[in-house]
Parts: structure tokens; sequence; C-alpha cells
């Protein structure tokens, strides 16, 4: 099955953050209500209630040239390979057949060890109800054939979903036109990142001055440990035993060889 | 409105906001698109990807329209004219006006009489002793016939051209900038820019909202907006326009019902009490001009005084005429004047439907200290506004250091309060009026909560029970009460949309369910009645002879041959289903050909083939895919077959408004705002000569008050924010009301971003959060730096996310023909709270 994906243009964005409206909607989420404090995006994160939200990000690199007000829808990238399910201890985090990462509340237990593990510090824990929340890709609504609620609502275009091949397809030439036309920096994120993100991103700019990291990597221990060691940790035990097994049998017999020196004997 | 009416004949957004798709050029100036109006900015994206056309965006403040610009520009505000004027030089200089349009299109060749003239500010005929203008030497010369005389060749020294191009040379580029304080390579990058629309192959449009009219110069900012378009020929063609982006989503109905003083629905002057409108006769024949289309005036007329009064409407009496309320000729009834009065004790009681002057009101203290003297007050809304409650306690929270306000208690106030709950538009069926002019039906979607009813039930129900209350009186003056028409519409419990929309449209009396087909077809002899004859023709009969009420059509599919998103089947637009205004324009003289390169945009042409009159066989029409906006039956080649502003005398668009068309001027000047912190530099007229000064001692004193002010929306809140802050998500996007400040400005008073802060004004202080922003900047202006500051409006003392109101600090001061206060250019102070 193709994966679906959803493609943010920066380029066309407005910030009318009706996306951000239409998330909390169809998710019934509560309104966080915190003061404002200079900057139009109250939240600093995305939390247990807030699974998307909308970055303001101004930039001025010559007083003489226009400033610059970087937008960024921020929310779960929906990674190809996610931390979050390499750790989760109760693999509650599945991939569906077509991209999204699900997390099934049934099964986690709230323990946040995914929030550390994602290299975008995504999931967020709700307090209430002792679980992790986070951006679902609005799975039931793709799966009864609608788009996610936000891109329902952008009424630019700059949200749209479809088949990863196609807005890949339309996201390359997308970035060709603008470093044509006044954005030289312009990139694609997420073509690459970590293995392939779900939610692609036309960027108009480096992806540091959104406040993305350039090349986001796992915690280096979380690969060590979930690759290499923990596969293998069941074996531990037994390998522990037959190696006790091996030393006390080898040694018996090495000392069997000498045994007349090691029988009584001392002054 | 009152800047387009004298330039084109109508006062409304020209084209639509499909249309915009079809734009090379957008100039978004006295306008936040992006965050008021989000749904233009679907078509202009559209516009740039299939046609590369190009943004620009002119603004005090770097917004988010700003951010998606191609090209952006600061100006001071209040500095538009100036702005404007020095493209206007810009385009005659480097001739980059369309010519053929010039001269077949406009006034341009129109010669004006001798008399005219204008010297250091003023138009001739100035009082200044009553603060007006005596306005008739602003007019054209006319031959012994009564036909106006005109130079093709536009050399003629009167010729309106010519003292055009002497009016606006005064607006050289150092000039302008000096007054407007925007940096010169960027004020020639947007003129540059926005020119090339002249091109005959090209079309460029201008989006204005409130940053163009909130200012004692409001129309005549229009009016440069209009000068501009008919130079480059952008009117009248797919993708060109003056576009208002309306303030609200139903302003356009409202206006056209006639929820404004001075007129009655339709546009049409309100009777008053001058001894010119003594009877019927006498207001029609002062009313109605000699020529254009306005000479059917009275069939509208008297169709409206049909629908209003019935049988009690007859030829014997007037048709009822002398039951209109007369207003005084020379009072202002707008709501400055409206208030002042009502400070004065002059007024008993208030209705307020969907309003809130104690947050939205200029000068919302004395505002509210006005209502304080009301003996009852009525208001309709969904939840208790702030205005409902300016009784309370919290009504009168000032910040602490605040001596401006005396404060009050409910003990206090005298004033009965009525509080009517009403329904959501999702609770209730009607129509709103677009700012593109289409009317569209919703239906209901939603149960209303509570005892919550529609609008239309409540109005419905107090005629209802005053005609009950004055059913037995015999006195004159209860006679328009008891004789009104009022319904029923329909039998249900509540008055049907549909039944008032065939009333408003239009029916014949002898068969009143037999809708008027179009207004051309609107008799004054009593024959028809008509609630308002600019929606003539949006009701029709289906084949089985139900009522078909066009505003609920809804097919998407694009009628325009070439894929300009008329969509005339989607709901309907006045006049007559015309989409695109002036639409004669977006063909050449000859009514045949295309303007060079632009055949996509043709809208109307003329086939000589075409059958006109089925009954005479007479040939030749105008056809097209959108209605011509022109007799069409009128050949390019007869007299008036080259005029296609219809609504005007002329015909012609006006580069000059002549004589009533405007109270200050028939071209645009600039002065300065009321409250300013410098001398205008055009001229030693400082302020706009025509306005009126409700407080003459009330103007702020720049060196107490340094920095500029100014109001403005955020997309996530909503007016006065009596529905959005009482909805929880939205209060989580924007919380607090906040105040955008320049680094440098922050800087100078020891502000950081996020802290607490006091704006104040002569008239009251408010609190705010400080926002500090590169997108702000300091303007030069003359030689010296001066600061802008920037505030929502949105905040009041009820809801989830409470604030104080901006208004508190803008003046009760408007523009010289509307009155529309100048929210968006005033004095003020910061400091850190």
């Amino acid at each position: 099955m193709a994966y679906k994906t959803n493609l943010y243009d920066v380029s066309k964005c407005t910030a009318c953050r009706g996306c951000i409206i239409a998330c909390k909607d169809w998710n019934q989420l509560p309104a966080v209500i915190e003061p404002f404090k200079g900057n139009y995006c109250t939240h600093e994160d995305t939390n247990g209630d807030t699974f998307t939200i909308m970055r303001f990000i101004e930039e001025e690199t010559d007083p003489a040239d226009d400033v610059k007000w970087h937008f960024l829808k921020y929310q779960c990238m929906h990674c190809f390979d996610p931390a979050c399910m390499k750790v989760c201890p109760r693999h509650a985090y599945t991939k569906t057949e077509w991209g999204a990462t699900y997390h099934d509340p049934e099964k986690c237990i709230g323990c946040q060890y995914c929030t550390y593990a994602c290299p975008f510090h995504i999931p967020k824990y709700r307090k209430r109800e002792d679980k992790i929340t986070k951006c679902t890709l609005c799975v039931d609504r793709v799966e009864a054939g609608l788009t996610p609620a936000c891109a329902r609502t952008c009424p630019t275009g700059a949200l749209s979903f479809g088949d990863r091949h196609e807005l890949l397809a339309q996201a390359e030439e997308r970035v060709k036109f603008l470093r044509a036309n006044g954005f030289p920096n312009a990139t694609i994120y997420g073509k690459l990142e970590l293995g392939g993100l779900n939610k692609l991103y036309i960027l108009t700019d480096t992806p540091d001055k959104f406040g993305l990291p350039i090349d986001p990597k796992v915690p280096a221990q979380i690969p060590f440990w979930k690759d290499w060691v923990q596969p293998y940790v069941g074996w531990l035990i037994p390998l522990a035993l037959a190696g006790s097994a091996f030393s006390f049998v080898t040694t018996r017999m090495l000392a069997g060889k000498h045994g007349e020196h090691a029988e009584g004997g001392h002054e | 409105m009152a800047g387009l009416s004298p330039s084109f004949g109508r006062g409304a957004m020209t084209n639509h906001v499909v249309d915009l798709k079809n734009t090379d050029f957008a100039l978004i100036m006295g306008s936040n698109a992006a965050e008021n109006h989000p749904v233009t900015m679907k078509w202009l994206t559209k516009a740039r990807l299939e046609r590369g056309a190009k943004i620009i965006h002119v603004d005090p403040r770097f917004t988010r329209t700003s951010q998606v610009a191609d090209l952006y520009a600061p100006l001071r505000s209040g500095t538009d004219i100036a702005f404007l004027g020095g493209m206007v030089k810009y385009i005659i200089d480097n001739e980059r006006y369309h010519k053929d349009y010039v001269v077949n299109y406009t006034d341009a060749p129109f010669i004006v009489k001798e008399g005219f003239s204008f010297h250091d500010g003023l138009f001739s005929g100035y009082d200044p002793e009553k603060g007006q203008y005596d306005n008739s030497s602003w007019d054209y010369e006319v031959d012994e016939e009564g036909k106006f005389v005109s130079d093709p060749t536009l050399q003629h020294p009167r010729c309106v051209f010519q003292l055009m191009k002497k009016h606006y040379s005064r607006y050289d580029i150092d000039t302008v900038c000096n007054i407007t304080g925007t940096p010169k390579n960027k004020y020639l990058r947007v003129l540059e820019m926005y020119t090339q629309s002249g091109a005959p192959d090209k079309t460029g449009n201008i989006m204005y909202a409130m940053g163009t009219t909130q200012h004692t110069v409001g129309t005549q900012n229009v009016r440069s907006y209009a000068v501009i378009q008919l130079l480059l020929g952008n009117m009248g063609r797919p993708g060109g326009g003056v576009n208002a982006l309306r303030g609200e989503n139903n302003v356009q109905g409202s206006t056209d019902q006639a929820l404004l003083f001075h007129i009655i629905p339709g546009y049409i002057t309100s009777p008053s009490n001058s001894p010119a409108h003594k009877n019927l006769e006498a207001f029609l024949a002062k009313e109605t001009p000699k020529t254009g289309f306005k000479v059917n005036q009275p069939k509208w007329v008297v169709s409206l005084l049909k629908a209003w009064y019935g049988n009690a409407a007859q030829p014997e009496n007037d048709f009822a005429y002398h039951y209109i309320p007369k207003r005084e000729e020379t009072k202002n009834y707008s709501h400055i004047a409206m208030f002042e009065a009502m400070h004065r004790g002059e007024l008993d009681g208030l209705f307020i439907w969907g309003g809130n002057p104690v947050v939205g009101g200029p000068h919302a203290n004395k505002e509210q200290e006005a209502m304080c003297n009301l003996k009852w007050l009525v208001a309709a809304d969904l939840w208790l506004t702030e205005s409902a409650e300016f009784w309370t306690y919290q009504a009168w929270n000032r910040p602490a250091s605040e001596t401006k306000v005396k404060k009050r208690t409910p003990k206090d106030i005298q004033t009965e309060v009525f509080f009517l709950p009403a329904a959501a538009v999702y609770e209730k069926e009607g129509t709103a009026a677009n700012t593109g002019r289409w009317v569209q039906y919703r239906g209901k979607a939603a149960e209303p909560v509570g005892d919550s009813m529609p609008d239309l039930w409540f109005i419905y129900e107090i005629g209802k029970r005053l005609q009950a209350a004055y059913a037995n009186s015999k006195d004159a003056k209860d006679e328009p009460i008891k004789y009104m028409t009022w319904g029923p519409y329909g039998d249900g419990h509540e008055p049907s949309v549909v039944e008032v929309g065939l009333e408003m449209n239009g029916y014949y009396v002898d068969d009143p369910r037999k809708p008027v087909p179009g207004f051309p077809k609107l008799a004054a002899d009593g024959s028809t009645a008509c609630g308002n004859w600019i929606y003539c023709g949006q009701m029709t009969t289906k084949a089985n002879g139900d009522l078909d009420y066009k505003p609920m059509w809804r097919d998407n599919k694009d009628n325009s041959k070439t894929g300009l998103g008329l969509y005339s089947n989607w709901s309907w637009c006045w006049p007559v289903n015309r989409r695109v205004l002036y639409n004669r324009c977006s063909v050449q003289p000859d009514g045949v050909t295309p303007w060079p390169g632009d055949e996509k945009r043709q809208l109307i042409g003329w086939d000589p083939l075409a059958v006109s009159d089925p009954l005479t066989g007479k040939l030749g029409k105008w056809v097209g895919d959108d209605v011509p906006d022109f007799n069409t039956a009128l050949a390019p080649t007869e007299p008036g077959g080259i005029n296609p502003y219809i609504m005007r005398p002329e015909g012609k668009g006006c580069l000059f408004a002549a004589k009533a068309s405007t109270k200050d001027g028939p071209f645009p000047e600039h002065y300065e705002p009321w409250e300013s912190p410098f001398p205008n530099l055009m001229s030693k007229q400082q302020n706009n000569p025509a306005i009126k000064v409700w407080e003459p001692d009330k103007q702020a004193n720049p060196d107490e008050y340094p920095i500029i002010g100014t109001t403005y929306r955020v997309v996530e809140h909503w007016q006065t924010g009596a529905l959005t802050r009482n909805l929880p998500w939205l209060a989580e996007l924007m919380p607090n009301m906040f105040v955008e400040m320049s680094e440098q400005l922050a800087k100078i008073k020891g502000i950081r971003n996020g802290d607490k802060v006091i704006i104040t004004t002569i008239r009251g202080d408010v609190e705010a959060v400080a926002c500090v922003t590169k997108r702000f900047k300091p303007f030069v202006v003359g030689g010296r730096t001066v600061h802008q500051i920037g505030t929502v409006w949105h905040f009041g003392f009820n809801g989830y996310a409470k604030g104080d109101p901006a208004n508190r600090l803008t003046p009760h001061i408007g523009d010289a023909n509307t009155m529309i206060p100048e929210y968006k250019a005033w004095l003020c102070d910061v400091r850190r709270a």
C-alpha cells in the first residue's frame, strides 16, 4: 500500500492557525490557556492536550532588507523508523500500512520513555490519564477515506495530503521554483531525515531557521541498547549460566590434571 | 463606499473574491488580508501559481500578509494619500496609464468649468467659518444642450487630465517619502511593480479594508485607489477592481438594506425635512439625476413605499411618503454623533443588535459614560457583552494609575437593561451578502441554546406587538405603525426567510406571489412593491410554481468559458447577478475587439446579429458569460455606447469627483490625521478642512503624546471578541491584550518582550502585554524619527480571554463624508506598568 503523507508548504502558509483549531476540534481537546508572553505562539511546545502548534520566528539578517517572519506548523513527524516505537516497553506504538505512527492508549503506561527518545521531543504526558498523547495523523479520518482535519481546513493549500511519492515530486518542483525566485535556501525536510518522515515540509530556508534540527538523530544509546543489546537480553541469563557452567567444567578439568597438587599439604 | 460611488457609480466591491485568481498584480493596502480575509489568500495563491501574479503589501507594520507578499513597503499611518499621490504622478510622468481606456472610459477628457481652483490645501468654495465647502465650482463645463464638453487629446488646460496632472505634480517621490517615512528604494519598487498593470494585457487589483477607511480622510483614500485604477485601466476587468474587503461578513448586506442613517434600501438618499423634500414629487425631482441609470429612481422609491405601506400607499396620498420619518437635513446621526448626543442626555433609549460599543466604539470611555444617561437599553447578542454589562462593577475597572475616567457603580446608573439572547448564525436560516456582493443562503444547522431566537424573530415580534399596541389609536401620528405591512411571513412560528426575500425582491401588487423578474420591470405607478431594488431579481419561480430563491443556488460549475471563476449559478449577487461590475470595460470601445493580448479576460461583447428584442426583431445585443453591465440593446456606436459607468450621470469613470460627490474635494489631497506629531508638508491646511470636530479641547499635544498609535485585528479574534473570546480554543490562541512596538522604542522605554505596559492617550489608559518586534520600525519623517505602536481592539472584560478595550484610546473624530472614526492614527505614549 502506498504511503500517505501530509505536505506542509511554508511558502503558502499565512499562519492563520485554522489547522490548530481543526485539530483541537476533531480530537475534542480541551483548551490550554497560557499567558501571552510576547510571541503569537503562547505554547513553547506541544502538550498533553495540544497536538500541534504554529511557531512564529522573526529573523532579520540585514536591517535594510525586509524582516522575515518564519511560520512553522510543528507536530509529530511520524518517522518511518520511530524512536518512540523502539523504546516503548509496552509496544504501544505501531506503524500503520500507510505510514502513520500510531499510539495505542490502551497499552500506554505513561512511563514517558518515548518522550526522551524522540528527537523532536513530541510525545507529551497527559497527567489526568497517566498516558502519552500526540498527533495521530487523523488515522480515524484517513481510514474512513477523509483527509486529516488540518489539511482539510487550510485555506491556501499550504497543507495537503496524498500519496507520498506524488507529494514528494510536487515538493521537488516547488523547491526548484522557490530557489529560483527569492528563496535560494529552500529545501525539503522529511525526505531523508531519520530514514524518512511521513510528514514532509517545503521550507523556504534552512531547517534551523524554523527551529528544526538540521540532522535529527535519535540519542545514540537507544539504537545501541535497543538494536544491539536488548534483542539479546533474553539470552543473557542462559549465556551467563552457560558461561558459568563452561567455566566450572573447564576449571575442574584443568584442576583435575594437576589434582595431586590441589589436595591437602599445607605447612 | 463613499469613495467608490463618486468614482464608479456604486459603492461596493467591484469585482468578487474568486476573481482574485485572475489578477497579475495585487496591491494590498490598508488591509491585512491574510489575517482578516483569509479566503482571499486562497485565490491569490492560485493567481501566483497559475499566472505568476505578484502580491504587494503596504502597511505600517509587517504582518502575516507581508510575509507572503512578494514586496512589502512600510508607511506611517494616515499618509496613504501621499503614498498614492506619488503613484499617480509616476503613472502620468512615465506614461504607464492605459491610454485608450483613459480617453474613452473615464472623464479625463472632460473640461472642468472656469472657477474651479486649488490652492495651498484648499479647493475653491471653502467657508472657514462653517468649516465646509460650497462645491458648486467643482463641476464640468456643459454646452448649450447640457452635454459635457471634452477634449479627447487631453491637452486642454482645464480638462480633468491636465488638472489632475497639475494637482499631483506636487507629489514627487522625495516629498512623498518625507511624509510617509517609506524608504525611497522600497517606494520605487512598489511604484515600478504595480504600475506594470497599466499594460493593456495586464490587470492589477487593489484590496483594501479598514486601514484605508478609518481615517478622517478615509473617503479620499479610496478615491485615490479609484484614480489609480482608472488611469491603469484596471476597472471592469477580471483580476482588476477596487476591492473593498468589508469589515464583517454581512456588512455589505447591512448597508444594502440601509443600516446607515442617510439612505433608504438600495442606497437611495433618505428623505429629510428640507423644503426640497416636502413631498414625494419634490423629493424625486431633487434626488433623481437627469442622465444615467439612476433616472429610474422614482420606480424604486414608489415600489419601496408600496412594500412598506401596502394598500395605505396610493397615488392620492403620495404613496404614504409622509409616513416616513424625516431626518433633519443638516443633522448628523452617525455613531459618533449619536453617542455625543447620548452623552448630553438627549437620548432615552438604545437598541444594540449584535453590537458592542463599550469595546468597539471610538473613545470607549466616553461612550460608556454616555450609556449611563440612557433610561433603557436593549442588547441582543449571543453572550452578555461588555455593553450589556456596562453598568457592572467590573465594567468600571481601569488601570490603577488612570485618572481620566470617573468610576461608577451600579447604584449610580439608572438605566434599565434588557437582554435578548440571540441565536448564532448556524442556529438559524438566513442569507449573508459577502464582500463580493454574493448573497448566500445558509440553512439552520443546530438548535439555538435555551430561549435564544433569531434576530428576525425578535424584530418581527417587536413590530407585531407595536402594531397591536397602536391598533385602536385614532391619532394620525400612529398611522405609520398601524398601516405598515408587517408579515405574516409564512405560517411558521418564525418568519420565513424566503417570504421576506420575496418582499425584498419585489412582487406584483395584483399578484403578490409573482416575483418581479428584475428592477427594469419595477414601476412608479404603484403596480409593483419592492423592499430593495438592488435585490430585485433574486427571486423567481420554478416550473412547478414554487418560489426559487436564487441565494440558495449551489451549482459548483464555473460557467466562464475561459475559466474566470464567475460561478454565476452559485448563489446570487446584486445587481442582477452581475459578477464583475462595469464589465463593458473588459472589451475595447468598439465592443468587439478584446484588449490586445487579453482575449481570455473579455467578459462581454457586442454581437451585431443577436436578437435583442424578439417582438420587433431588432438586431444587436451585448452577450457574454457575465451579465452585461450595460443596456443590452445599445450599440457601441450609438450615443452612450462607450459609457460603461451607467450609474454615473457622466457615464464615465470619474477621476474628478464632481460637486456633492464628496464633502472634501474632487481630487484627493493629503492632510495629516487629526492627532499627528507633524505639520502637513503638502500645504498649510493641517487637517481635512471638512471634518466635524466634536471635542476641540481633546486633541492630543504631540509633546505629551509623541507616539503614533493604531488599532487592528488578528485572525484569531473577531471584532470586539464578544464571540471569539468566549470560545476556549480561540482564547487559547490569543489570550491577552497586547501591543506591538519596535525594538528601538522598547529599548528607549526600557520595555522587554512580555512586560506589562500602559498605553496612555488624552482619553484614557489601557494595560497590555508588550510584543517587542522587528516588524515595526521607527519612521523618519521630515528629518525626525517618530515611533508607531499598534494594538488589537478585540479585548474586553468578559469572556475567557479578558483585557482592556483598546478603543479607550481612540478619538471621537470621523471622516468628513462617512463619519467613520479615525481608529487608525492617533497619539499616545507608552510606559512600563
